[in-house]
């Protein structure tokens, strides 16, 4: 496998409703602005990935034909990748394999999202005939997991909440989130309404229009480069006999390969910045414990102790992450593009200082699809 | 074997599109009776106009009217219209270049008989007088060489409303089907996997850990274990219960996965990872091939389960 790098990274502003662009105005923000960042023009880009998540949130089956003008993919190869929330990151990965394995020099991989075109909750539980019809709504799914998580690992209540304020403030630092929030803290979190009981309002994350790209190349271009030197992707079902919702075997199984493949040993030590997917506030300290940067059990107890934070041990979402903007599609690859930003020196405010080597993750489905990348300074 | 239970699915939902700079232009210029279409970096004038060039892929700008009379390029007959198509009555599907375009529209034309459709015929739009800014403010093309009705003011459009809907009949599987038919018979039909023996409720045509069909029927009591739940305080759309209320995940006596399920009958707050609970079951007249026939659980009264007897099912 030859060296591939990420050279370029672009990401609309985020919003509830972009309403001044078609879905391929708004693909083509995030575009120009990869590319431009990258030095690139359309003749350097030899084939163009696109991900998105379930096709019912637009209402337009295969999006990626009526698009490839926008992309810009008229004669070249386009894929389209699906694998539900998580789709961002495998976009990303598989963009990063077309380039590792030589059979491209140059992909651009783009992701998106415009929820304001339905409704997702609507979209994810049309009722089936003759299935229970869903009396939770979108976060009812994984309050109980992390009630769950809750009880096995003994946490204590506020850990939630300060990961929510974490998130809202840094996204306050970030140009482009969809929720700026400087000035949330512990207690206004507490105090926003209980919506999944132990689900608060303000530990969730907001519904975004969106849309982000990045370039990855076999060979650096004019500006900084983010050299990918892990990826991995795990699947298992959404529901079997003894499944581990909380801490399920999939991720478990992507983590252990990823950071054996980037010849990482000791993930907290080596990690210096995580881009987690973590739309609930919870799924914070479960992911950190999910990908071995701490024990079973032990990962809320990195949160409480601020290690998370700018400035912290592992600065967990920097950028704000999926509770200040979620672009559903694209927020997967909005993790990939923030972890090379970090390692790029190109996060601005939100820059984490020295990083050198950063993680981007992704899951999506029922926590059933796991993406990661890790990405680095120096050329493997 | 019987046929499995069907029934009708039906998907819709009105998408709120929002247009931008380009299709906004079109669409509004179709309120406004007028075609307008591109032109591209090689000079063609595409209609209906493209964001982005097919060739260079730079954003194009450069609007171009053309007129609303043109040429049948090519045609298909539709003798059944569908719903949701331009015409209750018989049409011709049809690529039609208009006078100053260089690409061909798709749109129908009402020729009344596929007899008087040709290629290369000359036609006309037909505006429809409540326009709204869509591409069915075309109503449809006719068969004329005379021009269509002179452009008319109207506001700008910025998004169009594109109703979506789609006609299923869904199916149970051979193996959903036993477990239905047990429901209405107030019966819980599980199955059992021959290679790892756990019990699935409700029952898979393959276990997803072995991968090998469930053959073996279990049939399961109404009691079980709440694994774990959450407290629901929000509204949406489609609630069936004002909230607060509990839905919580059910371990049935004797099953190895949990499934979601209303939990009433108990104040939110006392309910607990461990409740005992049993089934609440509709009146039998109200019955049908569905898990609905359980009304809701309520707690039993027998003491909590161990937090080890359910552990693994989190
Ligand atoms: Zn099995």
């Amino acid at each position: 496998m030859r060296p591939a790098a990420v050279v370029g990274t672009g990401q609309t502003h985020h919003a509830a409703k972009r309403l001044d662009v078609s879905m391929a105005g708004l693909c083509r923000e995030a575009i120009d602005r990869a590319m431009a960042d990258a030095g690139v023009d359309w003749p350097d880009i030899d084939a163009v990935v696109l991900g998105k998540a379930p096709d019912q949130f637009e209402g337009v089956m295969m999006p990626e034909l009526f698009l490839a003008d926008a992309l810009g993919a008229v004669g070249k190869p386009l894929l389209r990748v699906h694998t539900a929330g998580s789709v961002g990151g495998s976009t990303g990965n598989v963009a990063a394999s077309l380039v590792q394995s030589g059979v491209h020099n140059r992909v651009l991989a783009v992701a998106f999202e415009k929820q304001s075109e339905s409704n997702a909750m609507w979209a994810l539980s049309v009722p089936t005939p003759f299935t229970m019809p869903v009396h939770a709504g979108a976060g009812g799914y994984f309050a109980p997991h992390v009630r769950a998580y809750i009880r096995r690992a003994g946490a204590p209540e506020h850990v939630g909440t300060m990961v929510a304020a974490k998130d809202r403030r840094n996204g306050a630092l970030n140009p482009y989130a969809h929720l700026k929030q400087p000035d949330i803290t512990v207690e206004s979190v507490r105090a926003s309404t209980m919506l999944w009981d132990p689900i608060r309002y303000d530990e969730t994350c907001p519904s975004s229009d969106g849309a982000c790209a990045v370039v990855i190349s076999a060979e650096p271009t004019s500006g900084p480069a983010a050299w990918i030197r892990a990826t991995a992707l795990r699947t298992e079902p959404t529901t079997f006999a003894g499944r581990d919702q909380v801490n399920p075997q999939a991720g478990r199984d992507a983590a252990r390969a990823l950071w054996k493949q980037a010849g990482i040993t000791d993930p907290l030590s080596e990690v210096d910045a995580a881009e987690i997917y973590v739309p609930f506030s919870w799924f914070e300290p479960m992911w950190l414990e999910n990908l071995g940067f701490t024990d079973v059990g032990q990962g809320w107890k990195l949160t409480e102790a601020g290690e998370t934070e700018i400035g912290g041990r592992l600065p967990v979402n920097p950028s704000g992450g999926v509770l200040s903007s979620n672009p559903i599609g694209a927020s997967g690859l909005l993790r990939f593009a923030e972890a090379a930003m970090q390692v790029m020196g190109t996060a601005g405010d939100h820059q984490v200082d020295g990083a050198r080597v950063a993680l981007g993750h992704a899951y999506g489905g029922g926590s059933q699809f796991f993406a990661m990348w890790v990405v680095g300074s120096e050329k493997p | 074997m019987t046929k499995p239970l069907s029934a009708p699915l039906d998907v819709g939902f009105d998408y709120t599109r929002s247009l931008g700079p380009t299709l906004g232009r079109f669409l509004t210029d179709l309120r406004r009776r007028k075609v307008t279409g591109i032109r591209g970096s090689d000079g063609r004038v595409h209609v209906p106009p493209l964001e982005y060039d097919p060739v260079t892929a730079e954003r194009l700008t450069e609007f171009v009217d053309v007129a609303s009379t043109g040429v049948v390029r090519g045609w298909s007959w539709i003798p059944e219209p569908l719903e949701g198509q331009p015409l209750d009555r018989p049409f011709a599907w049809a690529l039609i270049q208009l006078d100053g375009a260089d690409t061909s529209l798709l749109h129908a034309v009402d020729a009344g008989s596929p007899d008087r459709m040709s290629t290369g015929a000359r036609v006309r739009v037909r505006w429809r007088a409540d326009r709204v800014g869509a591409i069915t403010d075309i109503e449809c093309f006719e068969l004329s060489d005379e021009p269509a009705d002179e452009p008319v003011p109207a506001d700008e459009v910025t998004m169009v409303t594109t109703p979506v809907h789609l006609h299923y009949t869904h199916s149970a599987s051979p193996t959903e089907d036993p477990f239905l038919r047990g429901l209405m018979e107030g019966r819980l039909i599980a199955q059992r996997c021959p290679a790892c023996s756990k019990v699935y409720f409700p029952p898979r045509p393959a276990c997803p850990t072995d991968g090998v069909p469930t053959t073996e029927q279990i049939e399961l009591s109404d009691r079980g274990t709440v694994t774990t739940f959450c407290v629901v305080n929000v509204p949406f759309l489609g609630q069936r219960i004002p909230p607060p209320y509990v839905s919580a995940y059910v371990l049935l006596d004797g099953a190895d996965i949990p499934f979601l399920h209303l939990l009433l009958g108990v104040a939110p707050e006392d309910v607990r990872m461990g409740m005992r609970v049993e089934a609440v079951w509709k009146p039998r007249e109200e019955w049908g091939p569905t898990m609905q026939n359980i009304d809701h659980f309520r707690p039993s009264g027998e003491p909590d389960a161990p937090f080890d007897s359910y552990s693994q099912h989190l």
